[in-house]
């Protein structure tokens, strides 16, 4: 049986990102043919789809959408295309290659909810992917896809637009991404209320993720039914899981969501860089507790990862071999949590800059067993005691890599130095030879 | 409409058309009451046309945008792509988070310091280069990255990087 490929498909053929090629291939049909479905029959495909949020809580999309309050209007979509979390590198690839399979989700989208205005936040340092949306926007603009009209066919007004940030991991969190939208600081809001009952300009706003909205197409055409059946259990359909670090081949992957870590890696990513052996892996971007290589023998599926004791996310997959120094990695994830905190609540604002600082010792030699110990102290009351989940992300890392690779932080407190050196990295630190779905990225 | 154009002061006044100009077009995409929305791609805007978001520059998207100075500010200083300092003209920044750096990315960093006679993030003595590290560019499969003048570059290398800076102006 050939794999199904819902959203990598087309990445990397000739002209993919235009119009008149996604026409060729399909595309707007589901469109077209949600044109001629009840609003209440989409929602109905896409709960029976389970498709769950992509973008790292995998939250049920389908039952999301049916928070919105019943009268109120207008409502806003955002789609949520940060993509900052360390290790995550997928939405970029929909974007660039596929942005009218996106854009045709979101018309589909907003058709289903009754919304006429939709936002794509994207990071500011995606120059590229920000052009191609913006292009594909007028293309189905001046088509009459959207605008006053949806497929010329329907008096259903919709504006899509692009609104580019400017460098802020925190602006991927939902709250923080409207703050932001709306011209201020990324500071998140406190929840409840949520955004589908007030949201952007205080109105009911559904955010999902680039990844969730891409698939909706595919789901009204081949119905939610099908799309289940891609999956298991509570989650349906195909994920990209990125893979990065130390492997033969590092790239983005279209699987089943319930594919197999250890095949991820060991088989479709081409195995451990140089022969040498798996030491760890973080499965769902950087704030996801990292899995020992013994543990990654596991199904991807967010329950299932959940089971296992850390977070499938964002399916970003960062791969460590024996050659890395946990200590070094933790270190620069701490600095990155410490970097990004938005300084709003003090737990994450002082607990995150002391993480930073007593990893910065504790690899340099410079720190005793003591510290150890305190490090673990404060990442346990940074936990749970803030407004958003970025000082959750900011402590999981420090508690799982203390939990699996302790003798290692122990090591630098007695040897006074990092026992790496200069390879703390990695034995192999080189670009190497990528993978994007069918596209191949020579080094 | 009163003539505001060089009414913030030290702003050259053809430059502060342009970015009326532009940013009318930037205003279509928010509704007509809710033009606060665009403080982020005004403040962009203005880095591009002034050269970085200087206290006048601040004032001038906030007189624009209907909100008050102390708005842009918090907004020009919280994001780390908006420069409240004048800058380099040509602005690097590598990626050094955990998977660039598996790949090479904190090498690279050093030697970029090495290349330009840095030592860490800085700007070199003729202004031609700003360079500091960069947290993780959505780029790690194609390991390591950096933007230069916030276009991306990906599987670098040392040979690469000296083309890529050697192609600038
Ligand atoms: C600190 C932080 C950063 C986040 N960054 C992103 C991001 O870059 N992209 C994203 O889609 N979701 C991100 N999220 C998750 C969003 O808050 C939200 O759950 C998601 O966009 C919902 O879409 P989904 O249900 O389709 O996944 C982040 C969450 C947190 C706490
Ligand atoms: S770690 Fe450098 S791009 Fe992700």
């Amino acid at each position: 049986m050939s794999e199904t490929l819902i959203l990598s498909a087309r990445w990397g053929k000739p002209g993919s990102a235009k119009l008149e090629n996604y026409r060729a291939d399909g595309g707007y049909q589901a469109l077209d043919k949600a044109l001629g479905m009840e609003p209440v029959a989409v929602v109905e495909e896409v709960k029976k789809s389970n498709l769950r949020g992509r973008g790292g809580a995998g939250f049920a999309t389908g039952l999301k959408w049916t928070f919105l309050p019943k009268d109120i209007r207008p409502r806003y979509l955002t789609v949520n295309a940060d993509e900052s979390e360390p290790g995550t590198f997928k939405d970029r690839y929909i974007m660039e290659h596929d942005p009218h399979m996106l854009l045709e989700g979101i018309a589909i989208t907003c058709l289903a909810l009754d919304i006429h205005l939709a936002y794509i936040y994207i990071r500011g340092e995606f120059a590229k992917q920000a052009r191609a949306l913006e292009a594909a926007i007028a293309e189905a603009r001046a088509a009459g896809i959207i605008g006053p009209r949806l497929l010329g066919k329907k008096d259903f007004a919709l504006d899509v637009h692009v609104h580019r940030g400017a460098g802020a991991y925190i602006c991927g969190e939902e709250s923080a991404l409207l703050e932001s939208l709306e011209g201020k600081k990324g500071y998140p809001r406190l929840k409840p209320p949520f955004p589908a009952v007030v949201g952007l300009w205080g109105k009911p706003t559904i955010i999902n993720n680039v990844e969730t909205i891409a698939n909706v197409p595919w789901i009204v055409q081949h119905g939610g039914e099908a799309f289940a059946a891609l999956g298991v259990g509570k989650s349906g359909g195909t994920r990209l899981f990125g893979v990065s670090g130390h492997v033969n081949r590092p790239g983005v992957y279209e699987k089943p969501v319930a594919y197999n870590l250890k095949k991820l890696i060991m088989e479709d990513a081409g195995g451990v860089l140089g022969g040498r052996k798996l030491k760890a892996v973080i499965p769902g971007g950087s704030s996801a507790p990292v899995l020992a290589a013994h543990e990654i023998d596991i199904s991807m599926e967010f329950d299932a990862v959940k089971a296992a004791g850390s977070m499938s996310g964002s399916g970003g997959v960062i791969v460590f071999d024996e050659s890395a120094c946990m200590v070094r990695a933790l270190a620069r994830l701490a600095r990155f949590y410490a970097e990004e905190s938005c300084g709003q609540c003090t737990p994450c604002r002082e607990g995150t800059n002391w993480m930073e600082g007593m990893l910065h010792r504790i690899e340099a030699g410079h720190a005793g067993a003591a510290d150890v110990a305190r490090l673990e102290q404060v990442a346990n009351s940074i936990a749970g005691n803030t407004i958003c989940a970025l000082g959750d992300a900011a402590a999981m890392p420090v508690q799982s890599f203390l939990k699996k690779f302790k003798p290692e932080f122990l090591a630098h407190c007695e040897l006074r130095r990092c026992p790496c050196g200069d390879t703390a990295w990695g034995l192999t630190q080189e670009p190497r030879d990528a993978v994007a779905g069918p596209m191949r990225y020579a080094r | 409409m009163t003539n505001h154009a060089g009414g913030v002061e030290g702003l050259p006044r053809e430059k502060v058309e342009q970015f009326d100009r532009e940013l009318s077009r930037i205003l279509d995409r928010y509704p007509p009451d809710r033009k606060a929305s665009a403080m982020i791609p005004a403040l962009r805007l203005g880095q591009t046309l002034f050269g970085y978001v200087s206290p006048a520059v601040q004032a001038l998207a906030a007189e624009r945008l209907g909100t008050s100075p102390a708005r842009a500010e918090e907004v020009a200083t919280f994001y780390v792509m908006l420069e409240t300092h004048p800058f380099g003209k040509h602005l690097v920044e590598v990626c050094t988070s955990v998977s660039c750096s598996l790949s090479g990315g904190d090498r690279l960093w050093g030697y970029l310091q090495q290349k330009l006679a840095l030592a860490g993030a800085g700007s070199t003595p003729d202004g031609r280069f700003t360079l500091r590290e960069a947290e993780c560019l959505g780029s790690c499969g194609t390991a390591p990255a950096m933007l230069v003048d916030e276009e991306m570059y990906e599987q670098l290398t040392p040979q690469k990087v000296d083309q890529i800076l050697g192609g600038l102006k």
